[in-house]
């Protein structure tokens, strides 16, 4: 063989590691909806509280149980879209959805995830809310970087800036809100449109 | 010399190079995911796999999920070393030319 050929093979090795090993189907449209999910449940929390609440949250109150339903039904309604267009990408591809890349995906994702998530509401109850938008930033970050191993596309990238937001809002709790709309909303929307350019609309 | 005989002939074809690179990054993968992979027939996947038992690079493990057949295969530790070596090989053969 020549060296040309060496080459070759070095390279197609690498192919096959990453394209075996790596789940790939996570699209860049469920980014930007997640994204869109975000602004509008943030746009909601705003308006509660705004026209409700005088600007101000009571966390005992019940404008706070709508705000934290709501907050629920962007989580849920980014998931379900997710699953669907992850689903409907896979078919389409002829891969399978749940494989074991797919499961380590989801599993390493969950662990720091679902952490935070109770830390969070354990803080709640104990009336400490201040860094709540800070806290899900941050384990929202930890959960993408944990993950990024498991898939190809740079969430981990995204992980680096959601854990940096986090830690801002924590320095300046008055623009909690607007940072977590920023890395929710925003974010994911240019992440989505990224990674949409990059893979998806080659097909 | 000593890099040339750090070429493991086993590996010196396009399928089993690529069989061995799937495998070193997955716990295991069953041979309808190597096919798909690597686009090969299913003679041609079935020599090449084989031969590289026969090497014991691979084990293989043959089960049934449900009433299908299913076979899978893994690395060895064997198989492991010598694909890192055989790695190591190239990347020196690229490298002095």
């Amino acid at each position: 063989m020549e060296p040309k050929d060496y080459l070759k093979d070095i390279s197609e090795i690498k192919q096959l590691m990453n394209k075996s090993s790596r789940f790939i189907s996570l699209s860049g449209l469920s980014g930007i909806l997640a994204g869109i999910y975000a602004i509008i449940g943030a746009a909601v929390a705003y308006w509660l509280v705004m026209n409700y609440s005088n600007g101000t949250l009571l966390l005992n109150g019940e404008i706070f149980r709508w705000i934290l339903l709501d907050l629920a039904l962007v989580a849920l309604f980014s998931i379900i879209t997710a699953v669907i267009i992850t689903t409907r990408k896979a078919k389409k591809q002829g891969e399978k959805i749940w494989d074991g890349t797919s499961r380590r995906l989801v599993f390493n994702f969950l662990i720091p995830l679902v952490s935070g998530g109770l830390y969070i509401l354990i803080i709640l109850n104990q009336q400490k809310y201040g860094q709540t938008g800070a806290l899900m930033l941050i384990f929202y970050g930890l959960a993408l970087i944990n993950a990024s191993k498991y898939s190809i596309g740079n969430i981990r990238y995204l992980g680096f800036i959601e854990i940096l937001l986090g830690l801002i809002s924590a320095v300046i709790p008055g623009y909690g809100f607007w940072i977590w709309v920023l890395g929710f909303g925003v974010m994911h929307i240019i992440y989505g449109t990224w990674m949409y350019l990059k893979h998806d609309s080659k097909e | 010399m000593s890099i040339i005989t750090n070429i493991n002939k086993v590996f010196d074809h396009r399928i089993r190079l690529g069989i061995m690179s799937i495998l070193m990054v997955n716990e295991y993968a069953d041979f309808n995911t190597l096919k798909e992979l690597l686009g090969a027939t299913d003679g041609n996947l079935a020599s090449h796999t084989k031969a590289l038992e026969k090497a014991d690079y691979i084990s293989v493990e043959k089960q049934f999920i449900g009433r299908k057949p299913n076979t899978r295969y893994a690395t060895t530790k064997l198989g492991r070393v010598a694909f890192n070596k055989h790695i190591e090989a190239l990347e020196k053969l690229i490298n002095t030319k």
